[in-house]
């Protein structure tokens, strides 16, 4: 850890020391990176961690993003701990930093540092993940997807999908019990396929974001249940363990059981664009250009917006054929 | 009170009341009243019919998926029975599937058997590795199992981090699928479980060195000075369990054809000590039953099955399942048997006495020296 954290250290020591020099000789050219206010505006961002491809991707985007938008990026990785990330945000604010931006590991327990943030003048903004306070002041923005959009998009393909059909059962591989986007998304759905009477959600259980949580859960869906027309996941990993359930039990996924998953990882993608898969909604970690867009509006003193939504979309098995080769994740 | 009418069906008298002193039995009730409660709901669930060439139904599923947790509770036993626990047998089955699918996806021929046979070695050995560093820290340095396993729980799931990248590694081998996901009319995976479990059975039973292992569990100090190799039996246990984690690794990793370092046997080491408990073996150590772990495991798997198959909601299924582990342990502890038991006993005094007798000795025989000579080091230490 520490051999991660100290060249990050030295190295924003000595730019830290750099654009002092910048700024007080006021004429080095290309030192500004051509931001819009002259110098370039020094972001501190906490991640939460490494956990998944997503996860890297969402990293990659950040540190791409404020290279090509001229952002000074201090990034640490907090290895999914509150206390490193805290941590973090303290010396950002010590370090007097423009702008932070991170993505909580949890929601709560964040009211002290942010006022501290706040105190120091520094602009705080959220990504991917909510906190849970009631002053509301104590950030900026919140960046990140709309879980409940996403559920509704799959909810809205799944009703055109099954007009003029008498009955269509779902069955439904939630996400990690408790967790945010497993509520979330289970919730768009619901409201979404309203509008289609024949559709019903006849048996739904967690499958905790994993691939063999959605095998074991769908193998034992497949044997209760004899009529299954469709499977909602709530991500791409429990819908490729779904397509091995429903391989295994000599059926054919895409075309006798249909599939909608939520993500868009490589894989699910894959097996989107090979017809395993009907369709996939996006929720996007690309979210570097949007944030960086973002704190430099904050830093310039301008309003944002308290909810600003990523920028995602959906496939279908063509889109995915279409898009595959240029996916970053 | 389910033993009084299922038992005489399936068993003669002298059977029930050789069965009712078995620790066995409430666990199999339990097993027996999960299936039939399933089979009341949805009498599917014990349907098996022939499915392109092999067995397919719920009761084949919980075999299925039950195999791992089942070849890492066959090692926990031996661990647990020598008084020692292992809690980075999860952590070496997310290694190993780790490992096995990035030398398969690296090689040459990633579809290839060669290239499975490959990952699958090189796994298997690192394991071995694995095992050697547990027993090293337990048998020859002495810390205290529960820590030294610890050690590897939480660095082991990291170094499978390090070797996928924190990305979940897909592959696509037909060879290396077959160990998780294949069938031999009967899942390869439990053929694979269950062979284990018969050998650990011969090589232990048929032998002397069941024998042994538990009296290193009893009093290795004393077992040492009777002349038996402690430590290396202890090392021993604990490289066979690296072995069985590592094994159990490559089926999860195997049935869905990808290693996942964050989820791969995450809490597995649980379920198996919970295994080996709900089969009656000691935590304290000193006595293990094989046929017990076997149970043990199959109860697991179907209590999964069953929260999955009977619709009960994800916020409650933990609660669920806590409920029937609590009932089965409670049904096994000595003192609530010996309230059922007595209420039972008045009918036939004489004749149920003397076979209770010998197992009220046989509870204390294992129980009794075990607590006594745990406070035996610490008299030592205070001593010198």
């Amino acid at each position: 850890m520490l051999n991660k954290i100290l060249p990050v250290a030295v190295s924003a020591v000595a730019l830290v020391a750099l654009s002092a020099c910048g700024s007080s000789s006021a004429a080095t050219p290309g030192a500004s990176g051509g931001a819009a206010g002259g110098k370039a505006i020094v972001m501190g961002f906490s991640q939460v961690g490494a956990e998944s491809g997503w996860r890297t991707a969402n990293t990659k985007s950040v540190q791409e993003s404020a290279k090509s938008a001229g952002v000074e990026l201090k990034f640490s990785d907090a290895q999914q701990k509150q206390e490193n990330q805290i941590k973090a945000i303290r010396s950002y604010i010590q370090q007097k930093v423009d702008v932070i931006a991170f993505s909580p590991v949890v929601e709560t327990g964040w009211d002290t540092v942010l006022l501290e943030a706040k105190r120091a003048n520094i602009p705080v903004i959220l990504t991917d993940r909510a906190v849970d306070s009631e002053d509301k002041t104590l950030y900026k923005t919140f960046l990140g997807s709309d879980f409940i959009a996403e559920g509704k998009k799959a909810g809205d393909w799944l009703v055109k999908d099954s007009q003029g059909k008498s009955e269509v059962d779902v069955v439904e591989l939630q996400g990690t019990t408790g967790a945010a986007p497993a509520i979330d998304r289970k919730e768009g759905f619901a409201e979404a396929i309203k509008a289609a009477p024949q559709i019903k959600v006849i048996a739904s259980q967690t499958g905790d974001f994993t691939r063999s949580g959605g095998k074991q859960v769908m193998e034992a869906f497949l044997k209760s249940n004899p009529k299954i027309d469709v499977v909602y996941a709530h991500n791409d990993d429990m819908g490729l363990g779904a397509i091995e359930a429903i391989e295994a039990a000599g059926k054919v996924p895409g075309k006798d059981i249909k599939i909608i998953t939520v993500d868009a990882v490589h894989d699910g993608m894959q097996a989107l664009a090979d017809g395993k898969i009907n369709y996939i909604v996006e929720c996007s970690p690309l979210l570097g250009d949007q944030l960086m867009d973002l704190a430099k509006k904050v830093v310039a003193g301008e309003s944002v917006p308290e909810r600003v939504v990523t920028e995602e979309t959906a496939f279908t098995q063509e889109q995915a054929k279409a898009a595959l080769p240029q996916r970053k994740y | 009170m389910t033993s009084a009418q299922a038992a005489p069906t399936t068993h003669g008298p002298g059977l029930l009341e050789r069965a009712r002193g078995s620790r066995l039995l409430w666990p199999l009730v339990a097993l027996v009243a999960l299936v039939l409660a399933n089979a009341v709901r949805n009498p599917g669930f014990v349907e098996v019919r022939l499915q392109d060439g092999h067995l397919y139904g719920s009761l084949v599923d919980i075999l299925k998926n039950g195999a791992p947790t089942l070849l890492i509770a066959l090692g926990m036993t031996l661990v647990i029975a020598t008084r020692g626990i292992d809690l980075s047998v999860g952590a070496v089955a997310a290694i190993s599937g780790a490992v096995a699918c990035t030398t398969i996806l690296g090689s040459a021929d990633p579809t290839s058997p060669a290239a499975a046979l490959k990952g699958i070695a090189l796994a298997l050995v690192l394991c071995l590795v694995l095992g050697l560093w547990n027993g090293f820290l337990v048998a020859l340095l002495g810390i205290q199992p529960i820590i030294a396993t610890l050690v590897l729980m939480t660095a082991g799931r990291g170094i499978a981090m390090l070797v996928t990248d924190g990305q979940i590694i897909t592959v696509r081998n037909d060879f290396f699928a077959e160990i998780g996901a294949g069938f031999l009319l009967f899942p390869i995976s439990i053929l694979i479980a269950l062979a284990a479990l018969a050998a650990v059975a011969l090589v232990t039973r048929r032998t002397a060195l069941g024998l042994l292992i538990e009296s290193v569990g009893i009093n290795p100090e004393a077992s040492r000075l009777a002349g038996l190799r402690s430590r290396t039996i202890i090392w021993t246990v604990y490289v066979f369990a690296a072995l069985c984690a590592g094994v159990a690794g490559l089926m999860i990793s195997s049935n869905v054809s990808a290693a996942d370092a964050n989820n791969a046997g995450l809490w597995i080491e649980m379920d198996a000590i919970l295994a080996v408990v709900i089969g009656g073996s000691s935590l304290a150590g000193g006595k293990y039953s094989l046929s017990g772990t076997l149970v043990g495991a199959l109860i697991i798997q179907t209590l999964t099955t069953t929260v999955y198959s009977m619709g009960i909601a994800p916020e409650v299924t933990l609660v669920f399942k806590a409920v029937v582990v609590i009932a089965v342990c409670l049904l096994q502890a000595p003192k609530v048997r010996e309230r059922f038991t007595r209420r039972r006993r008045p009918p036939a005094t004489a004749e149920t006495t003397p076979p209770t007798r010998p197992r009220a000795s046989d509870a204390t025989f294992g129980t009794e020296p075990v607590a006594h000579d745990a406070t035996a080091p610490k008299q030592k230490v205070a001593q010198s």
